[in-house]
Order: C-alpha cells, then sequence, then structure tokens
C-alpha cells in the first residue's frame, strides 16, 4: 500500500518492542462476539493511474459547466475563481493543518481566519463573524438558536422567498431546538414588511433573504425594521456578491447577517462542500456558535492570533454550548478570504454591476414575460415560458443550453417559470444563444 | 494581582464554593477563594437581572476564565437588589478581592433561616481540604 | 507579519473582469450600498506573497508529524486532489438534471455502498457536513423514531470521555444528558449503566475505542442493556480508524453510526475543515433518514425525496461531495486491504506506547488502538512541569504536539495519535524527543517552561485575547495591543481532539 510506510522488518522490530507476536494479538481487547471474521466485501485495490481513470469515466458522465452553457444559480453559482485561489489551496501547509489548537504552529492560518473575520464583518456591516459555517442553509439553524437564547422566545419567522434549501434546514433543527416555525408568504415576489412584522411579535428571529430566491431585492430596510420593532432578531441572508452593489446588512440595523459563501471563491462542487458565514452584532458575541480568532500578543509583545472566547464551545461548556459545531470549512473561507482580496472593492463593485448589466439584458433579450414584473433585481430573475418549465428545460438542453431552474420543484403552481441566473462568466453572445433555445 | 487564600470567620459557605454575608435580612453573595483559585483569571461576569428571583441551589449567574465556564450557585433565595457592575466590567476583580471589591450580588432574603443550613469557616475549610 | 489589510494601498488590484459595454440598471436608493466594504487592495503579487507567509507560518501534515490525538492526521494523497479537481466534478451545478449528473449520483452511490459494509448496517445517508452533525442527525432519526412509536423518551446517555460535541448535541436535539462514568480499567461503568437506563432512556452515545484509545471489553454487554429497554446506540465514529475491517460498529450492536470523512478517510483538513460527516443506521431507521437518498433505477441513478417520514434536509443539496470523491478515491485505492490500514494505526500506536510508557504515567495499563492517553502528572508534581510545556518543547523538535488535556478524566493528558502513514524513524524520533523532554523536566525545565524557541510567535497570551476580544481588524481605530502589558497566559486547557 502506497500510503504506508512500514517494511516488514520495521514491522517484526515493532512487534517484538511492544512484546507480542503477531499484529492481531493486539487486538486481543476486541471481544470475539464482536470480531469481523471475513474481509470486507469492497471492489479490489485501484492503482493510482487506473484510479484517476476510473474517476475520470465517472466525471465524464456529468455534464459541468464547461459542457453546457449554464444558466442555473438558486443558491450555487457559476462565479470566475480566479487561479490565485486554487494556488493558495494547494500550499500544502495550509491544506493539511487541523484546527489551528497551538498557535505557535499555527500563526498563518489564525491570522488568515482573522482576515477572513474582517472580510465578513466588512461586507455585511457587522461586529464579529465566526471561522465559518457548515453552508448557508445551516448558519440559518445557528441563528435561530442564537435568538432562542438571546430573546427566551419559542417562534421563529421565516419569509417564503428564502431559499427552500435554507427553509428546509431550519425546519430540520426547529423541533430539538423547541421552535416552531412560521412562514410568511411573498406578495408579488417579495415580503410585505407589516406581514413580517406581524408574524414577528413575540418570535424569536424572522429571516429574509436578498437578493431573495427569486432574484428580487426585498425591501431589506423596512423588513429589518419591521422585525426589529417586534422585538425579534432581525436577520438578513445575504449573497456576498451582491454585496459591493447591495446595502450591508449592518447599515440596515439587523442584528445578524448569514449567507453562502459559495459564489465568493468556490467552485460549484455539485453541492459542497463550501462555507457559510454568520455575522452579528457586538451585543451577540458570547452566544456566536463556532470557533473564533481574536489578537493578542506574546510573552515578547509581539502580535499573535489564537482562537478565543472558547468558553462557548462544546470542548468547554460542552452541554450548555452555543452550538455543537467542532470541524468547519476554514479551507472554503480561506478561498473567499483570496478571492475576496483578489477583487478588492472596486473589483467587487464592478463584479455585482456586471452581473447585473448582463441580466438586465437577458431580461431585454429573452423576450418573455417576467413572473415578478415589478421588482428590481440583482443577477436572477424569473421569467414564465409559456408551457410547463421542465418542457422548456429539455428542449434548451438539447442545444447545449441550461436555461435555469423550475421554480415548481420547489413552488407549486410556478408551472411554468424559470429562475435564470446570469453571472460575470456569460457573455452577451451566451444570452443571445439562450434566448434561441428558449424560444425554440 | 491575585489575593491570597482566606476564608472569613463572618461569612457562611455553600459547598458550591459561593459564600454569603448576612445583613438585616439581604445578603451578599459572592464566589470564595478556592472558586477563583481553581476557575485561574475571570475574563467575564454574566449577572441575573435585578429583580430576579434566585433560590438555593440553583444558577444565579455564570463567571467564565479562558479555560472553564461554572455556574455561580445560590447559596440563598431571594429577590436581586443590587448587581456588582464593577465585577461586571472587570471580572478580575473578583480574583483580587474575592470577598471585598469582587462580590456578585446582593438579594433580599425569602427565608432567612435557610442561612442556618451553611457551613461556617471551619466547616467550610475542612470540606476544600478534602477536594 | 502584516495583515493583509495592512499590505492594501488604495487604487491597487489583483482582478480583471470583462468590461461589457451594456447599461447598468441603477439599484434603488434605499437598497444602495452607501460605503463600500474594506476589503484588501493588492496586485497579485503581492496578493500571493501575503498567502504564501501565511503558509509558512503554519504546520500541516505536509510539514511533520502531527500526533494530534482524536484528530487522525494522516497523509492525505495528492491523487485525491487531483480527480476532486475534474471538471466533471468540479463544475456540476447541484440542480443540474439528475440524467446529466449520472457520474456524480453513482459516486455517491458506490461511496454509500462502502460506507454500509465498513459500518455493518444497510443505510447510509451522506448528507451530514461534519461528525458533529451527523451526530445532531442521528439523534434527530432517534427522536423521530420514537415519536413514530409513540413513545416520549427524554434521556440520552454520554461516556465522561466523550468529546465535547457529544453533549452539545444531547441538548440541540432536545434531549436532556446523563452521564456514566468509566471505571479502572478504562472501560464504561457497567454497573452504573444498568441503574441510568430505564424506559425514558432514549439511547447512548459512545466512541469505541474510547478517547483513551481503548476498546471496551464489555461492548456487548452495554448494548444489551439499552436494547432490553428499547433504546438506541449511537457510535461515534471520530476513533473508526482503529477497527475498519476489524470490528464493525453494526456488529457491536450499535444502530446509529457517523463517519468523520476528514479523519479516517483522509481528508485534507484545510485548518479546520471541510469534513464530512455521514450516517450509517439500521433497517428500521431508514425510513427516517434526511432526503434526498441516492437509489439506483435501472442502469441508472436518481435523487430520492419520496421518504414521508423523513427528519428533513439537515444541511443544502446531497452533503459535501468534494470530500465524498476524496473519500471514495482513497478507499478504492485500498480496496479489501482497508483493514490493513487500520492494523498498522493500531501498531504505530502501540509501539510508540512501548517506547514512552516507562518516562510518562499511563492510567490504564493495557495494550491501546489506534491512540493512547499519557499523564504527565508525575513530572506536574515532581518538577511543576505540565502538559502543556511538553507539548510546547515539542515544538521545538519540529513535532506538532498531540491532544493535551483531554479526555477530562486524565490529568495532565497528552492524547497520542500517530495514525497509520508514518514511518518507524518517525516514530523513534518522536519518542527519543519524549524522552529526551522527560529528562529536560529534571534537569533544564526553563528549556520547556519558555518553550517554543524557534517559532514565529512564543506563548500568548488567551487572556488578553478573550478580554478584549479584538475579532476582525479595526483598521484605523485598531488597537496596538504590543503597547499593553503580556504574560504567558496560554492556559492548562483542552487543545485539540
Amino acid at each position: 500500500m502506497s500510503f504506508l510506510s512500514l517494511t516488514e522488518r520495521d514491522r517484526e522490530q515493532m512487534l517484538a518492542t511492544i512484546g507480542v507476536e503477531s499484529v492481531d494479538e493486539l487486538f486481543r481487547d476486541v471481544p470475539e462476539g464482536v470480531r469481523f471474521r471475513r474481509e470486507l466485501e469492497l471492489e479490489a485495490a485501484l492503482s493510482e493511474p487506473e484510479l484517476v481513470a476510473h474517476l475520470e469515466q465517472l466525471a465524464a458522465r456529468n455534464v459541468d459547466t464547461g459542457r453546457e452553457l449554464s444558466f442555473l444559480g438558486a443558491g450555487i453559482y457559476d462565479h470566475y475563481v480566479p487561479a490565485v485561489v486554487d494556488a493558495v489551496l494547494a500550499r500544502g501547509e495550509l491544506l493539511t493543518a487541523y484546527t489551528p489548537y497551538q498557535p505557535e504552529m499555527s500563526q498563518g492560518v489564525l491570522q488568515a481566519i482573522f482576515e477572513y473575520q474582517t472580510a465578513i464583518c466588512e461586507l455585511t456591516g457587522m461586529d464579529v463573524s465566526n471561522a465559518s459555517g457548515y453552508d448557508g442553509a445551516t448558519v440559518a439553524a445557528d441563528a435561530c438558536y442564537v435568538a432562542k437564547h438571546v430573546t427566551g422566545r419559542s417562534r421563529v419567522v421565516l419569509a417564503e422567498t428564502v431559499s427552500p434549501q435554507v427553509r428546509q434546514v431550519v425546519k430540520t433543527y426547529a423541533p430539538g431546538f423547541g421552535l416552531e416555525v412560521v412562514d410568511v408568504p411573498h406578495r408579488n415576489g417579495v415580503t410585505d414588511p407589516d406581514e413580517l412584522g406581524e408574524a414577528a411579535r413575540d418570535a424569536a428571529c424572522a429571516i429574509f433573504q436578498q437578493p431573495n430566491f427569486f432574484g428580487c431585492l426585498e425591501p431589506a430596510p423596512d423588513l429589518a425594521a419591521a422585525a426589529n420593532e417586534a422585538g425579534a432578531l432581525s436577520v438578513a441572508h445575504v449573497d456576498p456578491v451582491s454585496l459591493g452593489v447591495l446595502e450591508a446588512p449592518g447599515a440596515y440595523g439587523c442584528a445578524l447577517a448569514i449567507g453562502e459563501g459559495q459564489g465568493a471563491g468556490n467552485y460549484q462542487a455539485y453541492g459542497g462542500p463550501h462555507y457559510g458565514f454568520i455575522a452579528a452584532r457586538s451585543d451577540y458575541v458570547r452566544r456566536m456558535p463556532g470557533r473564533i480568532v481574536g489578537e493578542t500578543t506574546d510573552v515578547d509583545g509581539r502580535r499573535a492570533y489564537v482562537l478565543t472566547l472558547q468558553t462557548r464551545e462544546q470542548h468547554i461548556r460542552r452541554e450548555k454550548a452555543t452550538s455543537n459545531i467542532t470541524t468547519n470549512q476554514t479551507l472554503l473561507a480561506l478561498a473567499g478570504l483570496v478571492h475576496l482580496s483578489w477583487l478588492g472593492p472596486q473589483g467587487l463593485r464592478e463584479l455585482g454591476e456586471t452581473c447585473m448589466a448582463l441580466a438586465a439584458y437577458a431580461k431585454e433579450r429573452l423576450a418573455l414575460p417576467l413572473l415578478f414584473p415589478e421588482q428590481a433585481t440583482f443577477k436572477e430573475f424569473a421569467v414564465r415560458v409559456g408551457r410547463p418549465a421542465e418542457e422548456a428545460i429539455r428542449a434548451a438542453r438539447a442545444r447545449g443550453v441550461h436555461p435555469g431552474y423550475a421554480l415548481k420543484r420547489d413552488y407549486p403552481g410556478m408551472e411554468d417559470s424559470l429562475l435564470v441566473c446570469v453571472t460575470e462568466k456569460r457573455t452577451p453572445a451566451d444570452i443571445d444563444r439562450l434566448a434561441e433555445a428558449l424560444a425554440a | 494581582m491575585v489575593a491570597a487564600e482566606s476564608y472569613p470567620d463572618e461569612l457562611r459557605y455553600h459547598s458550591e464554593h459561593d459564600w454569603a454575608r448576612l445583613e438585616d435580612g439581604q445578603a451578599t453573595l459572592g464566589i470564595t477563594w478556592f472558586a477563583q483559585d481553581a476557575l485561574g483569571e475571570l475574563v467575564h461576569y454574566e449577572p441575573p437581572e435585578e429583580g430576579a428571583e434566585i433560590a438555593t441551589g440553583l444558577s444565579y449567574g455564570e463567571v467564565e476564565s479562558v479555560k472553564a465556564v461554572s455556574d455561580l450557585i445560590a447559596p440563598l433565595s431571594g429577590t436581586v437588589v443590587e448587581v456588582n457592575q464593577k465585577a461586571v466590567e472587570e471580572p478580575e476583580t473578583v480574583n483580587e478581592d474575592p470577598y471585598g471589591a469582587g462580590w456578585l450580588v446582593r438579594i433580599r432574603l425569602s427565608d432567612p433561616a435557610e442561612a442556618d443550613g451553611l457551613m461556617d469557616a471551619q466547616a467550610y475549610q475542612s470540606f476544600v481540604a478534602e477536594q | 507579519m502584516k495583515l493583509i489589510y495592512e499590505r492594501s494601498q488604495p487604487e491597487r488590484r489583483a482582478s480583471t473582469l470583462p468590461r461589457i459595454d451594456l447599461p447598468v440598471p441603477q439599484v434603488p436608493e434605499e437598497l444602495r450600498r452607501s460605503r463600500p466594504p474594506r476589503l484588501a487592495e493588492l496586485s497579485e503579487p503581492e496578493l500571493v506573497r501575503h498567502f504564501s507567509e501565511l503558509a509558512t507560518r503554519t504546520f500541516g501534515i505536509d510539514t511533520g508529524f502531527y500526533p494530534l490525538g482524536s484528530c487522525t492526521m494522516k497523509h492525505n494523497p495528492r491523487v485525491n486532489e487531483r480527480v476532486v479537481n475534474l471538471p466533471g466534478f468540479r463544475d456540476l451545478h447541484p440542480l443540474q438534471e439528475e440524467e446529466a449528473a449520472q457520474g456524480a449520483l453513482e459516486l455517491m452511490w458506490r461511496l454509500q455502498e462502502i460506507l454500509a459494509e465498513i459500518a455493518g448496517l444497510p443505510a447510509v445517508s451522506l448528507q451530514p457536513a461534519a461528525g458533529s452533525q451527523g451526530e445532531l442527525t442521528g439523534l434527530m432519526l432517534m427522536r423521530a423514531y420514537f415519536a413514530d412509536r409513540g413513545e416520549q423518551r427524554r434521556k440520552v446517555v454520554v461516556a465522561d470521555t466523550a468529546h465535547g460535541t457529544n453533549p452539545a448535541s444531547v441538548t440541540m436535539a432536545g434531549y436532556e444528558l446523563q452521564k456514566v462514568a468509566t471505571d479502572v480499567r478504562g472501560n464504561v461503568d457497567v454497573a452504573q449503566l444498568r441503574e441510568l437506563v430505564d424506559g425514558e432512556t432514549a439511547g447512548l452515545m459512545l466512541t469505541n475505542p474510547s478517547t483513551l484509545g481503548l476498546f471496551d471489553e464489555h461492548i456487548e454487554e452495554i448494548a444489551a442493556i439499552f436494547h432490553e429497554v428499547g433504546g438506541l446506540l449511537y457510535y461515534d465514529g471520530a476513533n473508526l480508524n482503529a477497527v475498519c475491517g476489524i470490528s464493525r460498529p453494526g456488529d457491536m450492536g450499535f444502530d446509529i453510526v457517523h463517519f468523520n470523512l476528514h479523519k479516517t478517510f483522509s481528508q485534507p483538513h484545510g485548518g479546520g475543515g471541510p469534513g464530512g460527516g455521514p450516517i450509517a443506521v439500521r433497517e428500521r431507521l431508514e425510513p427516517f433518514l434526511p432526503v434526498p437518498a441516492v437509489v439506483p433505477d435501472g442502469d441508472a441513478f436518481r435523487l430520492d425525496y419520496d421518504r414521508p417520514k423523513t427528519i428533513g434536509k439537515v444541511r443544502g443539496f446531497y452533503g459535501p461531495f468534494g470530500v465524498f470523491v476524496r473519500s471514495y478515491a482513497y478507499i478504492r485505492s485500498y480496496g479489501p486491504a482497508l483493514r490493513e490500514m487500520s492494523e498498522v494505526a493500531v501498531l504505530n500506536a502501540n509501539y510508540l506506547l512501548a517506547l514512552l510508557k516507562n518516562a510518562y504515567e499511563l492510567p490504564f495499563d493495557r495494550l491501546c488502538m489506534h491512540e493512547f492517553v499519557l499523564s504527565a502528572r508525575h513530572l506536574k508534581r515532581e518538577q511543576g512541569i505540565t502538559a502543556l510545556d511538553v507539548a510546547k518543547r515539542l515544538m521545538d523538535y519540529g513535532f506538532h504536539p498531540p491532544t493535551i488535556y483531554f479526555p477530562l478524566i486524565v490529568r495532565e493528558a497528552l492524547m497520542i495519535e500517530p495514525t497509520e502513514t508514518e514511518p518507524k524513524e518517525t516514530l523513534d524520533a518522536f519518542a527519543d524527543a519524549m524522552l529526551e523532554i522527560a529528562r529536560d523536566a529534571a534537569e533544564h525545565p526553563d528549556l520547556l517552561k519558555e518553550a517554543p524557541h524557534n517559532r514565529p510567535v512564543r506563548r500568548v497570551d488567551e487572556v488578553k485575547a478573550a478580554k478584549r476580544a479584538v475579532v476582525r481588524y479595526g483598521f484605523e481605530e485598531h488597537p496596538d495591543l504590543s503597547e499593553e502589558p503580556s504574560e504567558a497566559r496560554e492556559l492548562e486547557a483542552q487543545k485539540g481532539a
């Protein structure tokens, strides 16, 4: 086995040192009744070239966004990942380090997390960010757990325009937290602040998404104000790529900002691994889940970084911890930091503007009725294709174009609606092809 | 500057390492030298709200060091009339002066007779010696 | 070294983006960004240098020996990085039509089958994002299972050697925690267990081998205690690296198992994650598993959402797919010889234990499994040298320290897990270092107290970090903490696991 380093001679010497005759003897504490007596039924071992060939064959049976012109979005986005992200993530020290428990061994990764926390705080207008959550859905459940403890209330309000992935995860977690989930329906593609405020009375938090799942821009400042007035924590689920052009949740009074980080620095990867971010106003720092890196000094007064406020966490607070999270998504968050640092403030704004300009061109070029014509949008919008959406998808895919997501998969009644996403990787010529494919 | 070990005679002690100073139907509560020493330098004190009801044997707040978090167990029952803001703002005060400036809450006793169930300094010292 | 924000210069940038001659729609004023985020502004050369410097200040398994107990820091094969970056995996959208994602679905199905065989349990969900999420998912399954049977059970038993994630997960799942102690041989205290367990007990969470690195000799009896009252057994798979192909959790009597793909099956840990926490369960729990499941459908594979009793979804989409690719590749490299992985892990651990047990206290004198726990209690008593000092001094020899101060029941604990990928020479060199440190504890205690000597920083002030809580760069208002007095207050608390 190429991953093992012992020779036969090594084994013999080591067994002699231990004072046993055989490797089997090392397992003498394993009771007879629970020993596994046969060989594992696994397929034969593959050599490295065979392994690569096998996986290449599997990969070839997937139609990736390099093989098909794709307008799929709905939470995972085909944004450009700069080469420098790949280069940094290929550094063995960063790739193969464990969680930085020993600060002297881990200053690089600790500093990177501190810089990531800073980037997330800057994007969202918040005071504190953790080192990452699993994804954009689980951080919403985290936010509910924070809100439950901060407010002592037992209901959470979810706008129906929040991503279905996020809503499903919140609903899975809620019973264990002792929380009831209340949905607020959309009105013409966006959430009505009065309705959200009404539902948020006696609620621990109200979660909305900006831009929302339909791509529409919510009246986010009014939603935050409505939740805050009801005494609930206002939680904005935001797209990091939008935050060069859209207002930061902190600037309109949100208590927490959460989101899926994938669009900043991560490939689509069939849905993961990516990173979720969760950031909060400083009032809630002691309720935050997961790792947080803080600045300090060493004995010589040199600046140093270290995992901090650990009494929140499972290894110290155990059953009273703010979360059970341990392993997080640091490597993916590092990719996010590199991408955001590659962009800079100017690049992030240009990226947002490019997506918006292309999406606006697509709306015009498709010449299909919009599902929510009154609403402003960012990089996604919903159109009505005048026939069942899956038919339109099938027809377009036959022409090498994936035109978008069939909304009926999550919103019964929207049978003929397609959610179209345009990133900076698409060109006006690509959009012309989409228009032709959908007209077919 | 951490205080030297001591267990003043005028106080009453609870087995969860809390002390009480009784005065006219009220009591001042804090944690003992032994407790602060076991925790290490405190970095956070999460107090109860003024007006809150606390009950003997139950948690009324938390103190944290970098490595540990500890519930504050009420040695007596009553209503919180005052929280020591100095301990909230500078929790290391508890390490420096656990029985003086590092007190935690003042309560109005709901059942002053409960104090009879607490240890005196001598009994508590013997108890600590066994820990 | 400077923070990336301190290297920034206005107007510098690394990025180039397509220039498109199209009008940009106006964002409604009240929704428009009012102040740009202060992201870093660097040219690409500066950006690369910054992250290269961060890399050189980080120690990974690629750098050297990393015997962090309970974390299974084994070599990460580079072929796994090659295959995960195949465009067919990397650039596949999760909402791509199933017929156009057959390779991905087949890979997931194959991994499910493999994990079922290793666990000895028939049904698998790959969805949980990490071990702790696998735990929570497993507890949610217990709730759903008992609710479906109309039973009200509120208690879950956890061993006092458990990772903190176990009790934290119990609370998050809405259960009440009960703790069971460890007996003098390092097994679960069966007598106490019998007293704790009754018809209100939903189940047990157990790591086996335990965090002491010991296989519980009474595992069959423990399983019977729970099964007699209709309870369920949950296997924390953090230590599965010891027993692949040797003893299967399902055969031990466990009903739910999580795997740590990032430990046992070699996902590079990236400074904290990603991980993968798939779970395997017995038939009677399968109806409650998260949706969707990957199922065969004739010659093809599809995602099955039609599970009326499902607990729902525990994370977005289908799980950390890239982690699946790496772990699948890893297991396929071994094939049926996977058993040898565990055998060598246990051999390496016992060899190292044999070299060290005369110089450090061994709280439970047994053969170990893939890891073992020593105590520096004698050094503390005799020389005032703590496990923390030993850990810091190991850095001077170029080794990452073991996990320290865990499990909680061993004072001055040093929890050492060498893994199967290390050569004998490395184990010998590590043992030599540990033995020299034990001698220096008596003869040159300052060498330990002042260690490490050659890392980018010396011991850090954790109290200052917690009190000041500077958790982001503050730009113009960033405090200069070096002006405030500092002490070596890196404390004797759990580091690792």
